[in-house]
């Protein structure tokens, strides 16, 4: 299909009411970068809020506000629910089976690390080895490599093909009995590469090791069930599903959790404490030791009403047109070559403009008003395999427009004109 | 400000045919400079003709900005004394921050105020800025140098 076909039929077939919903973003009417209108393609990086989630926390801020766990007090009971409320939307959102396998953190790089601290260190030891893939984000990498110094473990790595997409003979070899973890990106944040992770996951249980998946750029595009997936952990953050920055979740198996060690101690993690020895709080509370972001958790659980609310196939039906239409149309500018073109994709898109460094095309798309992210998007061992130093990267939330579209392919245009 | 004023003719052609581009042999200094965050990397290499920089070459990967930035420099620096040089890394450094009038106090910058629009583009200062810092390293007998942490020009000049 041409891109206008392509357009046209996406129109026809969403019954997305764009215009509503882009209402609902105050930012993205506020803000007018060099006088143009804002073309918000940075999604992947961080997402917008919509209003029902800032008057979330607003409202917590002035009619619920108290430390949680500890007062006898009114405004701690009605913190503590609140808190505990958006512990229970995480629950129902990755269809967890208890609320208790739900972890608050303050991101995906803390859960982790909670991971590699509480799980890693007590049951990794000298000739483990650990299986990640080249997809990985360096928060998905430099927290293994630090175990692996410690213990004498080592990384396996699963390799990808020209499209971006794993090699999954090559990770079935990866195995042996030395295997003691693997974790792998649910969706590549530089590529937009979906993971098979059912499978992947079913390979590692079938070899009896455990599974992390990162799921920093997959729930805010389609349905996650974590029973379904059966991963063993499964991490994503706030920020990046119109919630607050601040604010991260780690899903574990009650099972898992409870044989782990808590990473931090201190308050809240604990039943009691002497001198001489300390009980430890029961999951998850062991893991959440110290006041925690309380308000930011009320504003997760928000955006996960939210975009419940909306209904994550439709967000995934829109957003994969826009990458449709996006790909057709900068994939026919003379010049313009996409990175990552796996048959799964989220909408992500990667691209090379010419030999014009990423950085300069950033800088030109930012004075049309189009917002990108450029560099080497956190994942250095990605940008060594497809041989470039960095990326221009166009990620899509389900508040975009094919007319915000054709500002970037007009606006990628430009960088050709002025590099020509 | 249009994407026009920044990226003026003759960055685009210093960036299209960077002057002075290679590996330098028999380099009395040299030095290495990285910008971490966007990923710049260039190497300059120069040699000492007394106090004068005699030669001097420049090569890496980066953006527009620094490979044209520091193929302005070498051209403007070769023949230089170290001192005179060091003034243009002082100047350049004022011009890109923000910190002098690039119309008045930079004027002995010359063809180099092209650089001047930078100063409203925080997240590229460090691109232009890159091979000045790596010239000062090489000068100053450092083998590496960053634009941050001690080195950020923008967190000094805030």
């Amino acid at each position: 299909m041409t891109a206008t076909a392509l357009r046209a039929a996406a129109t026809r077939s969403t019954e997305f009411e764009l215009e509503r919903i882009r209402a609902e973003f105050p930012i993205l009417r506020n803000v007018r970068p060099h006088g143009k209108p804002l073309v918000f393609l940075d999604n992947a990086a961080s997402s917008q809020m919509p209003q029902p989630v800032i008057d979330r926390i607003v409202h917590y801020r002035t009619w619920e506000h108290a430390n949680i766990h500890r007062g006898v007090h009114y405004l701690s009971q009605k913190a503590t629910e609140a808190y505990e409320e958006a512990r229970r939307k995480v629950q129902r959102f990755l269809n967890a089976r208890e609320e208790r396998e739900v972890v608050f953190t303050s991101n995906v790089t803390d859960s982790i690390n909670l991971v590699m601290q509480g799980y890693g260190r007590p049951f990794i030891g000298a000739g483990d080895e650990i299986i990640l893939t080249h997809l990985e984000h360096h928060a998905n990498i430099v927290p293994w490599q630090m175990l692996c110094e410690e213990k004498g473990a080592r990384l396996r790595v699963v390799p990808i093909n020209g499209a971006g997409e794993l090699v999954l003979d090559e990770y079935e070899r990866l195995f042996n009995p030395r295997t003691k973890l693997v974790a792998f990106t649910h969706v590549s944040n530089a590529l937009g590469t979906i993971n098979p992770a059912k499978d992947m996951i079913a390979t590692a249980h079938r070899h009896g090791v455990p599974v992390l998946v990162d799921g920093a750029q997959a729930v805010q595009h389609m349905p996650v069930d974590v029973q379904a997936l059966d991963c063993d952990f499964y991490a994503f953050t706030g920020h990046k599903i119109y919630g607050p920055t601040g604010i991260g979740v780690l899903y574990g198996k009650a099972g898992l959790l409870e044989k782990m060690k808590p990473f931090r101690g201190g308050g809240d993690m604990i039943l009691s404490v002497t001198f001489e020895k300390t009980t430890y709080n029961a999951i998850p509370h062991k893991f959440e030791a110290g006041t925690p972001p309380i308000a930011q958790a009320v504003g997760l659980g928000a955006a996960l009403d939210y975009v419940s609310g909306i209904g994550l196939d439709r967000i995934g039906a829109h957003e994969h047109a826009l990458l449709q239409y996006a790909t057709e149309l900068l994939g026919g500018i003379p010049g313009v070559r996409l990175l990552g073109t796996a048959k799964a994709k989220a909408a992500v898109l990667s691209f090379y403009v010419g030999d014009v460094h990423p950085h300069d095309v950033g800088t030109i798309l930012d004075q049309e008003g189009v917002a990108v992210r450029t560099g080497h998007h956190c994942a250095q061992p990605l940008m060594q395999r497809l041989g470039v130093p960095a990326t221009a990267r166009a990620s899509f939330a389900f508040y975009n427009t094919f007319e915000e579209v054709d500002a970037l392919a007009a606006a990628v245009r430009k960088v050709r004109q002025l590099f020509a | 400000m249009d994407s026009k004023q920044l990226y003026q003719e003759v960055i685009l052609d210093h960036n299209k045919k960077p002057r002075n581009w290679g590996k330098l042999e028999g380099a009395t200094h040299r030095s290495e400079g990285l910008n971490p965050l966007c990923g710049d990397h260039i190497w300059v290499a120069l040699k000492l003709d007394g106090d004068r920089i005699g030669e001097i070459a420049f090569e890496g990967e980066s953006c527009a900005i620094c490979k044209a930035s520091a193929s302005m420099m070498t051209v403007a620096v070769k023949g230089k004394t170290v001192d005179a040089a060091e003034r243009l890394v002082e100047g350049f450094r004022g011009m890109a921050t923000g910190q002098l009038d690039s119309a008045t106090e930079a004027k002995h910058l010359g063809r180099l105020t092209v650089f001047a629009g930078v100063k409203n583009l925080p997240m590229r200062v460090k691109c232009a800025i890159l091979p000045w810092h790596t010239l000062h390293a090489a000068l100053g007998r450092e083998d590496t140098t960053t634009t941050e942490g001690a080195a950020d020009p923008v967190g000094q000049a805030s």
